[in-house]
């Protein structure tokens, strides 16, 4: 086997230059795999955390009869006592946070501009919350018996050319169907880094939210944060009750758990049209191989070396280059996947609904998993693709063999 | 004791639509010990003749029996390891491989044969120096002069104790003095060890070394004569 080897390493170097070039193809195609799998990880890995903390939670216990795209405040699509509601599920064990929420359309003006948002009446101080909080660029975050102050996105702020301290009005949607109106200060502001999600939405408190959009003690869901999503079945098995809708993150983001399948089948095609690609280099080189050592495969051949042997030993070679080419490109592709975790690739806001909502930096995340896929998948196809120069070798008559070039 | 026989082989090459008759009924049979040489002008079919007895070619019709084994049915892989313990070649053009050294190329036989590495390195020590190369042992083709190089090609034929070495046009690309050293040495390994020689040729001075002589013509034998 040993000599195989040792007989592959000295062939691959006569033509060093060709087997350079043949085997950074092969390095550069791993590598820009390596790199589109961590993006691809990284980018669905983001927006499923970025969806659940800012959109869905994990769990959501909602009216049997609540419509989330009206944004209605109608009583009768609301939970009633939803504080009382909430501190039950937040009892439960595998639950980390679960907070009323109330959610109103409306619209913000400030000087002679409008913009239709939603407005999201929150408990300040649950924990759900510390994305909002966390974010904050400048001011404060809300407290809970704060009846003028509202948080607003970054997004929102920079094109109304507002800041903390400033004065706007806005306008709510009530629950008789009304238009309400009312000024409001800006407390803070705040950035959770998805742009997409910033300029769309406005906080209040949620007994200020309730008053003003005159829900009462109502609320339009429990925001419910597990400390496991696994465990979302479960828990929402046991929070299940008599005109309520309980719903998990994987029914709330359908969508997303959709384009999550589907972008593991475009990954896996894009490998093969890659790899397809490389592996013809490799057949070329081995080909040219092969011509170019026509006689001495014939030399082989007439002292006594058996067709299984000669594919063995163009497959040597192909390992070397496989091993060589894919173990440089497995470096310079972990090495990029590591830079641009740490940096993120900008793309700023790409304007995606909630239902599948992306940071607008974006870091690569390259899981073992992926990466060894990738590697035994490469190497794989590289064998395969040098079976058919190595077969052409083997089936080599040694008298015509021996008459070929050298 | 017969190592070769042929009887009545043809071969007949197919080019396109052209058809080459280039042995056409040939009989011989080569016996253990002999050093015989095969004569003929050019396309008389002495490398023809060559290949067929060296099982790597087959005849269009007719028998071949290499050491006592009919070979005309035997599929790619047998003819390999017929060849592998029984016959050894030496070529015209320097046949080694390149990216091997000396020691490497004599090296390779035993190595297909399944040898020990004690068992190797005994081997081939033992035949470079009966070559006269052994201080050249770790050289590789391109380090070495012609006649040093078709040295190594009979040592590496007779690395597995062969009952037959083919030789085509040994001499061919050889100077005067490298191409009798080399006929010097075959001729003394063909003395010492009974391996038999059969080499085609058609110059007069390797002739000379040759005990008997087969002369071909237009693919028949027109003259088989010892001397």
């Amino acid at each position: 086997m040993m000599n195989y080897f040792k007989m592959a390493y000295r062939n691959l170097g006569r033509h060093r230059r060709r087997s350079v070039l043949s085997g950074l193809a092969l390095a550069m195609g791993t590598a820009l795999l390596l790199f589109i799998a961590a993006f691809f990880t990284g980018e669905m890995r983001s927006s499923m955390e970025t969806t659940l903390r800012l959109n869905s939670g994990h769990i959501q216990v909602q009216d049997a009869d609540y419509d989330p795209d009206k944004l209605s405040v109608a009583w009768e699509y609301l939970i009633e006592n939803p504080e009382q509601a909430a501190a039950q599920i937040e009892a439960l064990d595998q639950v980390q946070a679960a907070t009323p929420r109330l959610f109103a359309s409306g619209i913000v003006s400030a000087l002679d501009e409008s913009i239709g948002i939603q407005i999201m009446g929150i408990v300040p101080e649950s924990s759900a919350n510390d994305p909002y909080r966390d974010g904050i660029m400048s001011g404060e975050f809300l407290t809970a018996d704060d009846r003028e102050g509202i948080v607003i996105g970054l997004p929102l702020a920079e094109s109304l050319g507002l800041k903390v301290g400033d004065s706007i009005n806005l306008l709510v949607n009530t629950a008789e169907g009304n238009v309400d109106e009312q000024k409001f200060i800006v407390r803070g502001i705040f950035s959770t880094g998805t742009s997409a999600y910033d300029k769309g939405i406005v906080f209040l408190p949620l007994a200020k939210a309730q008053a003003f959009s005159g829900a009462g003690n109502h609320a339009s869901m429990i925001f419910v944060l597990l400390k496991d999503r696994e465990q979302a079945d479960v828990v929402a098995a046991a929070i299940q009750g008599e005109g309520y809708q309980v719903k998990t993150w994987t029914e709330l983001n359908e969508l997303l758990v959709l384009v999550d399948d589907f972008s593991n089948a475009y990954l896996a095609i894009i490998n093969l049209i890659v790899l397809g690609v490389t592996a013809t280099v490799i057949v070329n080189t081995l080909l040219m191989s092969v011509f170019e050592r026509t006689r001495e495969i014939g030399i082989l051949s007439a002292i006594g070396m058996k067709g299984r042997q000669i594919i063995a030993l163009f497959l040597a070679e192909a390992t070397l280059l496989g091993a060589g080419g894919i173990a440089v490109g497995s470096l310079i592709g972990w090495a990029l996947s590591a830079y641009f975790s740490k940096v993120g690739v900008y793309f700023g806001d790409l304007g995606i609904s909630n239902d599948m909502l992306l940071q607008d930096r974006i870091y690569t995340y390259l899981t073992w998993e992926s990466a060894v896929n990738l590697i035994v998948t490469a190497f794989i196809i590289t064998l395969l693709a040098s079976l058919y120069p190595a077969r052409l070798a083997s089936r080599m008559e040694p008298v015509e063999a021996l008459h070929g070039s050298n | 004791m017969e190592v070769a026989k042929l009887t009545d082989v043809t071969r007949v090459y197919k080019i396109g639509e052209v058809e080459t008759r280039a042995l056409n009924g040939v009989s011989v049979a080569i016996n253990s010990g002999e050093f015989t040489s095969l004569v003929g002008p050019s396309g008389s079919g002495k490398t023809t003749l060559l290949q067929l007895i060296g099982c790597l070619d087959q005849p269009t019709s007719g028998k071949v029996i290499i050491n006592g084994k009919e070979t005309t049915n035997l599929n790619r892989n047998q003819r390999a390891d017929l060849r592998k313990g029984t016959i050894g070649f030496v070529f015209q053009f320097f046949a080694l491989i390149p990216t091997l050294t000396a020691y490497e190329n004599v090296e390779m036989p035993l190595l297909l044969n399944g040898k020990t590495p004690a068992e190797r390195k005994q081997r081939v020590m033992e035949l470079l120096e009966a070559v006269d190369v052994a201080q050249r042992a770790h050289h590789r083709p391109d380090q070495l002069s012609g006649g040093q190089q078709q040295r190594i090609a009979v040592a590496r034929a007779l690395a597995t104790n062969p009952k037959l070495i083919l030789a085509d046009e040994p001499t061919a690309n050889l100077d005067t003095e490298n191409g009798k050293q080399v006929m010097d040495i075959m001729k003394k390994l063909n003395k010492e060890t009974g391996v038999t020689f059969v080499f085609a040729t058609h110059d007069p001075r390797v002739i000379s070394y040759a005990e008997r002589v087969v002369t071909l013509q237009d693919g028949l034998i027109v003259k088989d004569s010892a001397q």
